[in-house]
């Protein structure tokens, strides 16, 4: 039976084409997106401080409201995966072994995430679950 | 270079797999044109462009992360933060240098990235350069801001 289009172009061609290599690829591109829009109001919301320490104050009590508060984990999240998987892209360009352990290497990206995400959700989420539901100390 | 292998014009790859035969990769790989994409000039920019994002990706993995840590994570996080705490960092030479090259190579190594990015998903030359152009006076307003919030902060302001 004559095969799809879609099959033929699934052949292992490149390390981005199907699989892992694509996913993470458009993973960090997502994150890379997102990432910089928030630099860009990052830069105007703390340009405040030239304004009036009241101004930047009350802006920055935006940032502290449990909403935000879990987004400002997703923007971590999102930095984080970037900033793990931007290093394997390095060591699949310039390492010679690279390509041969770049979905080792993304495993390695998956559980280095998860093991600093965890503290790090609890330390960035502490407050707000304090505030919402109660001290629990 | 023709599109298909002389005389293979009916034969899918599948069947010289079937047939045992030796599949060259061009019965498998779509066919592009040569050269892949136009290049204008003998400009290594691309290639610099990707060297850059290397280059200034391990500085901000270290530069963006330790910041992260200190402002999101450590000592309360975010909770402590007001027009306070940033007065007492930038009251320190190291923290001002720290913020400016963060500033500068997240804003080069994020506008080269979006930059890649409409390349690829803006085909209408017209797009491109439109959202290209946006994109660029977005990043020049926004470092000289940044640049000028660190060197011209006045904790005494108000």
């Amino acid at each position: 039976m004559a095969s799809t289009t879609a099959e033929r172009t699934r052949n292992p061609v490149s390390i981005y084409r199907g699989g892992q290599g694509m996913w993470s690829w458009a993973l960090q591109r997502i994150t890379g997106v997102a990432v910089f829009f928030f630099l860009l109001v990052h830069v105007l919301d703390t340009a405040l401080v030239r304004v009036s320490p009241d101004a930047y104050d009350l802006v920055i009590a935006t940032y502290k409201t449990p909403i935000v508060n879990l987004m400002e984990v997703g923007l971590v999240g999102a930095v984080l995966y970037h900033a793990l998987n931007g290093i394997r892209v390095v060591l699949v360009d310039f390492w010679a072994k690279g390509p041969r352990y770049q979905k080792q290497m993304l495993w390695v990206v998956a559980i280095v995430w998860v093991v600093v995400m965890i503290p790090g959700a609890y330390f960035m989420l502490i407050h707000t679950v304090e505030a919402l539901f109660g001290s629990t100390s | 270079m023709s599109e298909t292998l002389p005389g293979s014009a009916d034969i899918e790859p599948d069947d010289l797999k079937a047939a045992r035969v030796p599949v060259p990769p061009q019965a498998i790989a779509p066919a592009l044109a040569q050269p892949r994409s136009k290049r204008s000039g003998r400009s290594n920019f691309e290639l610099y462009s990707w060297i850059f994002m290397r280059v200034s990706g391990i500085v901000l993995v270290f530069l963006v992360l330790g910041h992260l840590l200190i402002m999101n994570i450590l000592d309360g996080g975010v909770q402590r933060i007001n027009f306070a705490f940033v007065a007492g960092r930038w009251s320190s030479p190291f923290w001002q240098v720290w913020d400016l090259l963060q500033l500068w190579l997240a804003m080069l190594h994020g506008t080269n990235g979006l930059r890649t990015v409409i390349n690829d998903y803006a085909e209408k030359p017209r797009t491109r350069f439109w959202l290209q152009t946006i994109l660029y006076v977005a990043a020049v307003f926004t470092v000289v801001l940044g640049t000028l919030v660190i060197f011209t902060f006045d904790p005494s302001i108000g």
